[in-house]
């Protein structure tokens, strides 16, 4: 019981920050239906602005993170704006390639950049971990609370813009469709570029946190997580915005859990339960189901 | 389903002629290993990208599984070929070939069977979530590969005999393209067509998709398992690593390039795309990044059709009536000699 506790809350600090990712994925998969595979390598980038902020010009922790969110989320615009905005016509197998493209200049263009280049760096200590007794053995340090609580507020932050602020609706109206969304006087391609401005600020956060907890950097970190967070996403349907807190707080837990049970088949029981999962509801757990078309 | 158009017999002869070129080339030492190596590599990439065109490019299904097939057939023909090695038969003779043969036939099977299994339930999802579920099955297998101590586990299957040449891979490569371009333009490859354009208008015209996108899947991940089985008694090592979503989207990456539905496209992008990464090897780390950009430049701005276009009009105004001038000429003569 008591392994299982401390479990849950490593399940639950894991869970948010896939969550946090997994919300950009769906974000950008929602409106412009496009599996932005370079989402992954934005965590990369937010983790290593942070570090560079810290270690080479001092910046206080708070400082760095806010810094590193906003670098990727100006960073994401742009990679919107060049990469895929010309492909908005074009099948969407090509936008899929040029994510891909696009992936791979983020993880080898670190890896040849000098400041960040090919070897491991670490990330310093930002904050001294303190434990908070449960009970005799289960713990919670301050890391795990400021996590969940950055990433808490995070996620309001961005319910509230979608549900109460007008570019939350006009976020909303693309999603639905772009071009009746057009029609009526929403500027699309701006609605588009904040879509991916949120995305990036909260992967740039979810850099800085995984930074926080793993803190080995490479370039090719944001790989895996960005992998693990696009199955969140898929898990809790695509294009949800509940769906991907949902998912990505279950894929941490059955992460953390799976590692216990057997350390080595843990990351193919990932894939199997999305693959349970669509084979029963093809659209996601909180996915809308298709409407027409495909 | 017309065994040989002429459009295929072109393709045939082209390759065929390719080969006796690279043999020539190969027999007279004209060729460093490395050169021939790379060659081989990229045969195999074409074998992959024209298999999955058959799935992407005509039935319009999106797969980014399509490695855990080739691992699927390197993995078996390699445990064959292996268990006969230990048997005896570890000298070259007629016998050994003809159960190479035999060997990779198995892993195309094997790997034909695995894909029918897969590809009856999530061949029910559309569009984007088959590709997830194509990607979680290729990340279960090289969890599994990596876990399964009798196949060599994180360490790869090695001392897998050295049975790859040329002459396999292109016969294999000869074959898969004949085949698939057959399927893709006979009455199976238009229906497929159909179900890519519209799968509702199909279904309602009493075409049954699921069948036709199973079919492709099938005959595809047939051809995916004999380039796996190639590669791995070209490598003479199986490893998971060689068979991650990574590797299955390289070979999309190709297929994109080459143009979805294109059999010249795939052959030609996955020889470039091969090529490439060893020609850019001069600028050392840079190669890592300019590969990325060419790719983009590549997707954002496709210069294919433009050069084709170009090819085309060189062909037909310069090239061509000259041809077509001295072949009268020479007919002229000829038939005057007869006269």
């Amino acid at each position: 019981m008591e392994q299982f506790l401390s479990q849950f809350v490593n399940g639950v600090q894991i869970g948010t920050i896939y969550a946090l990712i997994a919300l950009g994925y769906t974000l950008v998969y929602g409106i412009i239906q496009l599996i932005n595979f370079a989402h992954g390598d934005l965590i990369m980038l937010g983790a290593y602005t942070a570090f560079i902020s810290v270690t080479s010009f001092g910046l206080p922790f708070p400082a760095a993170f806010v810094l590193a969110m906003v670098v990727c989320g100006i960073a994401n615009v742009l990679i919107e704006r060049i990469a895929y905005k010309p492909l908005r016509d074009r099948p969407r197998l090509v936008a899929l390639i040029t994510a891909v493209g696009v992936s791979l200049l983020l993880e080898n263009g670190g890896r040849v950049v000098p400041f960040i280049g090919p070897t491991y760096r670490r990330f310093p200590e930002a904050i001294a971990a303190r434990k908070y007794y449960l009970t005799s053995t289960v713990f919670i340090t301050n890391i795990h609370i400021l996590n969940v609580a950055a990433a808490a507020s995070l996620m309001l932050i961005l319910h509230y813009v979608i549900t109460n602020t007008k570019i939350g609706m006009a976020m909303r109206a693309t999603a639905l469709d772009r071009e009746a969304a057009k029609s009526v006087g929403i500027d699309t391609d701006l609605v588009i570029s904040i879509t991916f401005a949120i995305g990036g600020t909260l992967a740039g956060a979810a850099g800085v946190l995984w930074a926080v907890v793993y803190p080995r950097l490479n370039p090719y970190m944001g790989l895996i997580p960005g992998l693990k967070a696009f199955v969140a996403a898929v898990f809790g349907g695509i294009g949800s915005i509940p769906g991907a807190v949902v998912g990505g707080l279950i894929m941490g837990l059955v992460e953390v859990f799976a590692t216990v049970a057997h350390s080595q088949l843990a990351e193919g029981v990932f894939f199997i339960i999305l693959i349970g999962i669509l084979l029963l509801r093809p659209t996601g757990l909180l996915g809308r189901p298709f409407v027409g078309r495909a | 389903m017309h065994l040989l158009r002429h459009k295929n017999l072109l393709n045939i002869v082209a390759i065929v002629l390719c080969y006796v070129v690279l043999w020539g080339l190969n027999v007279h030492r004209l060729l460093s290993d490395y050169i021939l190596f790379v060659i081989m590599c990229g045969l195999i990439n074409a074998i992959m990208t024209v298999s999955l065109n058959l799935v992407t490019g005509f039935t319009g299904q999106f797969s980014i599984g399509h490695a855990a097939f080739m691992a699927v057939g390197a993995y078996t023909s390699a445990v064959m070929t292996k268990l006969v090695f230990h048997i005896g038969l570890s000298t070259p003779s007629p016998l050994r070939e003809v159960f190479f043969l035999v060997s990779l036939l198995v892993g195309s099977l094997a790997s034909a069977v695995v894909a029918y299994l897969i590809g009856i339930p999530t061949l029910r999802l559309k569009g984007d979530y088959l590709c997830i579920a194509t990607l979680g099955f290729n990340q279960i297998l090289v969890v599994l590969l990596n876990n399964l101590h009798v196949l060599g586990g994180p360490r790869g299957f090695i001392d897998i005999p050295k049975l790859s040449n040329l002459a396999w891979i292109m016969g294999f490569t000869v074959v898969s393209v004949a085949v698939i371009s057959n399927y893709a333009h006979s009455i199976f490859g238009s229906q497929s067509m159909a179900v890519r354009e519209d799968e509702l208008a199909a279904e309602s015209l009493g075409i049954d998709s699921t069948k036709y996108k199973i079919n492709a899947f099938v005959l595809a991940s047939f051809f995916a398992g004999a380039a796996g089985g190639l590669l791995a008694h070209l490598l003479q090592l199986a490893h998971p690593t060689q068979f991650t979503f990574l590797k299955s989207i390289e070979i999309l990456l190709m297929l994109v390039v080459g143009g979805m539905g294109s059999v010249h496209g795939s052959i030609l992008a996955a020889l470039v795309l091969t090529m490439l990464p060893e020609v850019l090897r001069f600028s050392q780390d840079l190669r890592l990044v300019i590969y990325p950009l060419l790719l983009i430049l590549f997707a954002v701005r496709n210069p294919l059709p433009y050069l084709r276009q170009q090819v085309a009009e060189v062909w037909e105004v310069k090239v061509k009536p000259v041809i077509v001038g001295h072949a009268t000429i020479l007919k002229r003569f000829f038939s005057g000699m007869l006269k």
